[in-house]
């Protein structure tokens, strides 16, 4: 199976599709009615807005059968996780904990920053957050989460299904049909999950669940909000009745219909992404732990196919993706030298024991459109860098 | 926040190309063997400064002449970041020929002036600057070895950041010599405050001895009433006094501006008119005939004469 072609690659390699992905061009194609024909609001009664509908429905029958959600559920189109994750815990707050008798909200030590941040801030209003920290693999099970859960207290338990720095799975069926058993509402950011690894809300008893297009070869700029039937859930951005009134704002039709060709496409590729992608992965990972004191955050049957979270004794990571760039080679860092406020990512540091490796990790992320000549080359440009950067370290 | 911030994420794009040059071929990197200090006659010294676990790490080499107590060769080896590489680098190279003491002179900032391709331009965004101070520290760390002493009796053992491992004096020094007037900034220029962020006010994660909130508020009290015990105020100066200050703005603030653009402007007459003073200039150069001159520039340095010198201060053009 090829159908990925049309990607201009040039002479550099992109291994950073945990932080965005390119536009699939079939996508980018699909868009193309919608700025210069059809481009009216769809909220009008005329043609120009009437004539965006038909694809607008393909759009979303791409996207509930993409997920698993069913046709009495809500899928709300948004601009982007963040927005969806911002969306369910203030709504919550104030659904379960301004107007209801619940006080608590649980989540874990590694989310995103957009549900990390937003629970700081609840937290400052007045919400008790309970963060938990990962077991020995680095995942929340259930275990974690039954230790002094009081479903009485809760109003909402928010756990990531896939982690965006090392790629390890949460068991987030088990979680979910834990909350559902205790009637506390779950919420699933699965941003790093969508296009990745099935996600089957049939399966998966989650009661909100968030994602963004670009993560899966869609537009920057959109993503959707599941809200499992018969739940209210107060909208953040209050206005117009679009989304029935859950999420004012005229929809980008471009965007969503992108974002429902992408879904379709991202779910098609998904045993790609589980064999040929997988095998890519481990033969980049095998590469880097045949380097001498290297080491990969988690086990691989635990992970994303695409992610590999490496750990190179001796290297600082903002120095070690400044060689990577300057070989053409695009990777990421959670390293603390490398943000705005010097503080190394959540998710190393609680996952990291070794404070040494919390400065150490660089984050290699595949997609489908990775070839193996990419990975061949991506594997000697890391082995260039290692040998450069010990050479100069006084710490190896 | 402002437009400027906006973009966002350009972290390597804020690199003076010195620092790039130097990430990509440090000059000084490497190792003193205690042969070679040998066969330049020189003591070999040789410090470390940082951990892998602080993300900042750096050991220097020096071959000291013992007659001439000067550096003869000087060598680094660092982990770190790109600004912590090059940042080593340069120290290293300004240490050459220097002595131990002289060498103990070197401050952060002049390694980074050093790495500036434009003079007015820094060599590193404000959050990288941590990394230059840690060049400073390893000399200090190497100036201790050198002399056979603690390095702590070159430093004050109040420890204000345990994380980073940060003192008073070191807090207090790097507020004075970048005239800080944020919390914020001691932690981009220290790294103090920036883990645990216990010691940025009280009631944080552990209670502190010192806060980075209450040491700034004391070193600038101690910088501005430093500042006022050499300044008599303008209006209780002789008049002779009174225009040797002027002067003195004219050269700190307004000349270098005026110069730039080839200009320059002379004062013709100061006087007081009752309690107002009144300067009357004239313009050089490339000011003659500029139409800013008699509006805009000439409002500029009344602006400034009145905010450094007396509220009441009144420019004229001769």
């Amino acid at each position: 199976m090829m159908p990925f072609i049309g990607v201009i690659h040039m002479d550099r390699i992109y291994l950073d599709n945990n932080a965005t992905t390119v536009v699939d061009p079939l996508v980018k194609q699909a868009m193309e009615p919608f700025w210069l024909q059809s481009y009216g609001n769809p909220n009008s009664l005329h043609d120009f807005g009437t004539e965006t509908h038909p694809a607008m429905s393909i759009a979303f029958d791409r996207i509930y059968a993409g997920i698993g959600a069913s046709d009495d559920d809500d899928v709300v189109i948004n601009s982007c996780a963040s927005e969806g994750n911002n969306t369910v815990l203030k709504g919550v707050w104030a659904d379960s904990i301004l107007n209801g008798g619940k006080k608590r909200m649980i989540t874990s030590q590694v989310e995103h920053p957009s549900v990390a941040n937003t629970l700081d801030w609840l937290e400052r209003q007045g919400v008790e957050v309970i963060r938990l920290a990962p077991d020995g693999d680095g995942r929340i099970t259930v275990d974690t989460l039954a230790d002094g859960f009081d479903p009485d207290v809760t109003a909402l338990v928010s756990i990531m299904w896939a982690n965006n720095e090392t790629g390890l799975i949460n068991p987030v069926g088990e979680l979910a049909s834990f909350c559902r058993e205790k009637g506390v509402l779950f919420h699933t950011d699965a941003v790093q999950a969508v296009g990745k690894i099935p996600v089957d809300l049939q399966n998966v008893p989650a009661d909100f669940l968030t994602f963004s297009a670009h993560k899966f070869h869609g537009p920057k700029g959109i993503g959707g909000l599941f809200i499992r039937k018969g739940h209210a859930l107060t909208p953040l951005l209050h206005g117009g009745e679009q989304m029935g009134g859950l999420r004012a704002g005229t929809v980008n039709v471009a965007f969503l219909v992108g974002m429902g060709l992408a879904m379709e496409m991202a779910v098609d590729a998904l045993k790609f992404e589980d064999t040929r992608v997988r095998s890519l992965r481990d033969k980049l990972e095998d590469a880097i732990l045949a380097l001498p004191d290297t080491i990969v955050i988690g086990k691989r049957e635990y992970r994303t196919p695409n992610t590999i979270l490496a750990s190179f004794k001796g290297i600082e990571g903002e120095a070690f993706l400044w060689d990577l760039n300057q070989l053409g080679l695009a990777a990421s860092t959670g390293s603390a030298c490398s943000s705005e406020s010097l503080e190394a990512d959540a998710t190393l540091r609680a996952m990291v024991s070794d404070a040494d490796l919390a400065h150490t990790a660089v984050r290699f992320s595949l997609s489908r459109f990775t070839t193996e000549e990419e990975i061949d080359a991506a594997a000697a440009a890391v082995e260039k860098t290692v040998s450069r950067l010990r050479a100069i370290s006084s710490t190896y | 926040m402002a437009k400027g911030d906006l973009v966002g994420g350009s972290l390597w794009q804020n690199y003076s190309n010195k620092v790039a040059e130097r990430m990509n071929h440090p000059r000084f990197l490497g190792e003193i063997s205690e042969d070679e200090a040998l066969s330049l006659g020189a003591k070999l010294v040789v410090a470390d400064h940082g951990a892998e676990s602080c993300g900042d790490a750096v050991r220097l080499y020096w071959a000291v002449d013992e007659q001439s107590g000067k550096i003869v060769r000087a060598k680094f080896k660092s982990f770190g970041c790109g600004t912590a590489i090059a940042s080593s680098d340069m120290m290293a190279e300004l240490c050459v020929g220097k002595t131990v003491d002289e060498a103990m002179g070197i401050t952060n900032l002049e390694v980074e002036r050093a790495l500036r391709d434009n003079p007015d331009v820094p060599a590193v965004p404000p959050q990288k600057m941590h990394c230059s101070l840690m060049a400073y520290d390893a000399i200090k760390a190497a100036a201790a070895t050198y002399k056979g002493i603690d390095v702590k009796a070159l430093e004050e053992a109040e420890i204000v950041c345990e994380c980073a491992r940060v003192t008073l004096s070191t807090i207090k020094e790097v507020i004075r010599l970048n005239d800080l007037k944020t919390v914020e900034e001691i932690t981009a220029y220290t790294k103090a405050g920036a883990f645990c962020k216990s010691c940025l006010h009280p009631g944080g994660h552990e209670k502190r001895k010192w806060y980075l909130a209450d040491i700034l508020a004391e070193t600038r009290a101690e910088m501005e009433g430093e500042a006022a015990a050499v300044e008599v105020p303008f209006s209780e100066l002789a008049l002779f006094k009174k225009f040797k200050a002027v002067e003195r703005v004219l050269d700190a603030e307004i000349r270098p501006m005026l110069h730039q653009d080839g200009g320059d402007v002379e004062v013709e007459d100061f006087r007081m008119d009752g309690d107002v003073p009144v300067a009357t200039i004239s313009y050089k150069g490339a000011c003659l005939g500029c139409i800013s001159a008699t509006v805009g520039t000439l409002g500029f340095i009344e602006n400034i004469l009145k905010d450094k010198l007396d509220p009441a201060f009144c420019v004229e053009v001769g």
